[in-house]
């Protein structure tokens, strides 16, 4: 094996790994104030894919418009997130875990049909914007300017929302949210509001991810199941409800199912779900998580 | 000795029988033979769909009803119980068509199969709260479905195995009436049988010390465990006997649906049947048998109109969530207590 070689299955790993963290940062946010497991999360991620090639077709048929398409999908999947806190999730709070868990699975449901009843099973792309379309060079080895772009936008993701948790007042609100909701209630802090933030800052992160992977994959029913399992992997390596966590988890996951392919050809899906169910026995918080 | 031995059982039996008679005289009806009566008599009196859609009841019925052991008796939420199903599936599968043996050994096989794939998985499952023991039964399913999927030699890939033949069931046309019967229709009555025997068994689980000392465990674990219960062990037992019974469920399914499929596996799969049990009522023993003739035929029916089922699902589990938390069957059991007690006032 060459290191040219390796040096691509590395790159390769990293690309899947900073692209499972923009989707499982939302994930993690999510379970780790209201202890939850959102599996329409992978739905907004979808719709997010489906917004950003709509509104490229809005914005400039033949090509182009893709960063204002980026937004417009962010955008659009965060207030889709929004509304769904406000209009039913507030009422599952203190119900059974089980409820909270249908009811995130009756969205994939609804979601995912509702998908194909607006844009259709076939297949739909996105192409990558202009100035990212060539590649360069890297010893040996060519990489595509759009994923070096993906493992640029990771950490910069990572550092953004560590900055909202840490340096802002709402941030601070969500990480008391985080330790104690009853006690940040009874301060007469305004709780709702702040689930409804995150939850939009989740769905947001969704959307962002669904949009910037149109230009790598293409857009088809099924993508939603598919993708939330894969987040759920990463959420549960790194630890539920850790940002940092959730960065090194994904960075780990990549690698796993980059090399994994080499060390077992075939196995490699086995290899990640063998990952995550060791992690649970041996440390269910996670690999940088706290017990619950 | 043996008189000894089988006198109090023969007292239970006459009890039994008495128990029924009475029932029977004042004007209360056995409902479970009633149904099973009735389901027996689809191959002669409905269509040969009305035979699948039946088949699909029956089978449904045992999975979730097995799911409903782990979730309305231990209280344990599990987000992956269609990998019991799967390994029973194939068990029963790879037996019969590739090693060609007898239905009447890779049945019991599927379900042993099954059950011991529950005892060493569930060996770490019950030790995590909530949650975390959604997510790894979640894990040791897709871990099922990453083999089923990728294991070519042995489950077929992507392809799957195709063609799993039906057992021999010449035997049949020596009944009475059984003479003209498709072997569809004779896979059924089979099925039919083999469920009620298994439902009269987790019945009788459920009815036990044993199942007892699991609805304790659900209410409380805390309680429970003070009074020297061993939660752990307990909750084992009932998720080993949960995985068996899925697997003899997936046995059947393997051989109804002509085949064994990766995407028997996969993790939507539990949730759908997690929606079955809750629509009939995960707080009833026939709540899960309810939910299955609900979905499967609302399914057949929807499906007519629009290709859009996943969202009627979806829907039917809004209202369900929101609306009638207890299911069909907790439904009607409130409005039949407002009925008696309007009848007494």
């Amino acid at each position: 094996m060459s290191s040219s070689f390796l040096f691509s299955q590395f790159m390769g790993g990293l690309t899947t790994a900073m692209f499972l963290f923009l989707i499982a940062s939302g994930l993690s946010l999510v379970f780790g104030v209201m202890r939850i497991i959102n599996f329409a999360h992978g739905s907004f991620y979808m719709v997010g894919a489906y917004l950003a090639w709509q509104a490229v077709q809005w914005v400039h048929p033949t090509g182009g418009g893709f960063w204002l398409a980026v937004v417009i999908a962010a955008v659009g999947v965060g207030l889709l997130g929004a509304l769904t806190e406000r209009l039913f999730f507030r009422s599952l709070y203190g119900r059974e875990e089980l409820y909270q868990l249908l009811f995130t699975y009756a969205l994939v449901l609804i979601l995912g049909d509702a998908a194909k009843f607006v844009w259709g099973t076939d297949q739909l792309s996105v192409s990558a914007p202009p100035a990212l379309a060539g590649s360069v060079q890297i010893f040996g080895t060519t990489q595509p300017l759009y994923t070096l772009f993906i493992i640029a936008i990771g950490p910069a993701i990572a550092f953004a929302l560590w900055l909202l948790l840490n340096r802002t007042g709402a941030g601070r609100m969500l990480r008391a949210a985080q330790m104690d909701r009853e006690m940040l209630d009874a301060l007469g802090a305004n709780v709702g509001t702040i689930y409804t933030l995150m939850f939009a800052v989740s769905a947001f992160l969704a959307g962002l991810s669904g949009a910037l992977v149109t230009p790598i994959e293409s857009i088809v029913p099924g993508m939603d199941v598919l993708i939330i399992v894969q987040a759920f992997i990463v959420v549960v390596i790194g630890g539920m409800g850790s940002l940092w966590g959730t960065f090194w988890g994904s960075v780990i996951y990549g690698q796993v199912l980059s090399f994994g392919i080499l060390i077992f050809p075939g196995f490699s899906l086995f290899s990640v779900f063998a990952l995550m169910a060791v992690i649970l026995i041996v440390r269910p918080w996670g690999l940088f998580g706290r017990p619950l | 000795m043996t008189v000894a031995a089988s006198t109090p059982m023969l007292r239970r039996h006459a009890l039994a029988a008495t128990a029924l008679r009475d029932r029977i005289l004042s004007g209360g009806v056995p409902w479970t033979l009633v149904i099973f009566l009735l389901m027996a008599t689809v191959p002669w009196l409905g269509s040969r769909y009305d035979t699948f859609l039946a088949s699909q009841i029956t089978i449904d019925a045992l999975f979730a009803v097995s799911l409903n052991l782990l979730l309305g008796t231990t209280g344990l939420v599990s987000f992956g119980h269609v990998a019991y199903f799967g390994v029973g599936a194939y068990v029963c599968g790879i037996l019969m068509k590739t090693y060609g043996v007898p239905f009447s050994l890779a049945f019991p096989a599927s379900g042993l199969g099954a059950a011991l794939f529950a005892l060493v998985s569930g060996y770490f499952c019950v030790r995590l709260i909530k949650l975390y023991f959604a997510m790894l039964t979640l894990a040791f399913s897709q871990i099922i479905w990453a083999i089923a999927y990728k294991w070519n030699a042995v489950t077929g890939g992507d392809q799957g195995l195709p063609e799993i033949p039906y057992p021999h069931l010449d035997w049949m046309s020596s009944i009475p009436g059984c003479a003209d019967l498709s072997i569809g229709a004779r896979f059924y009555l089979l099925t039919l049988v083999l469920v009620a025997v298994s439902l009269a068994i987790v019945h009788h689980i459920i009815r036990s010390p044993f199942g007892r000392v699991l609805t304790t465990i659900r209410d409380n674990p805390e309680r429970a465990a003070f009074l020297g219960i061993n939660v752990r062990l307990y909750q084992l037992a009932s998720f080993v006997i949960a995985g068996g019974f899925a697997g003899l469920a997936g046995a059947l399914y393997g051989i109804f649906s002509r085949g064994v499929f990766a995407d028997y596996v996969f993790w939507s799969k539990s949730a759908e049947i997690l929606i079955m049990t809750i629509l009939g009522g995960a707080g009833y023993f026939w709540g899960p048998p309810v939910g299955a003739a609900a979905l499967v035929w609302l399914n057949q029916v929807i499906t007519d109109y629009t290709q859009y089922w996943s969202f009627v699902l979806g829907a039917i589990l809004l209202v369900l969530l929101f609306g009638f938390p207890g299911g069909i069957v907790g439904g009607l059991d409130m409005l039949w207590q407002r009925l008696k007690r309007l009848r007494n006032a």
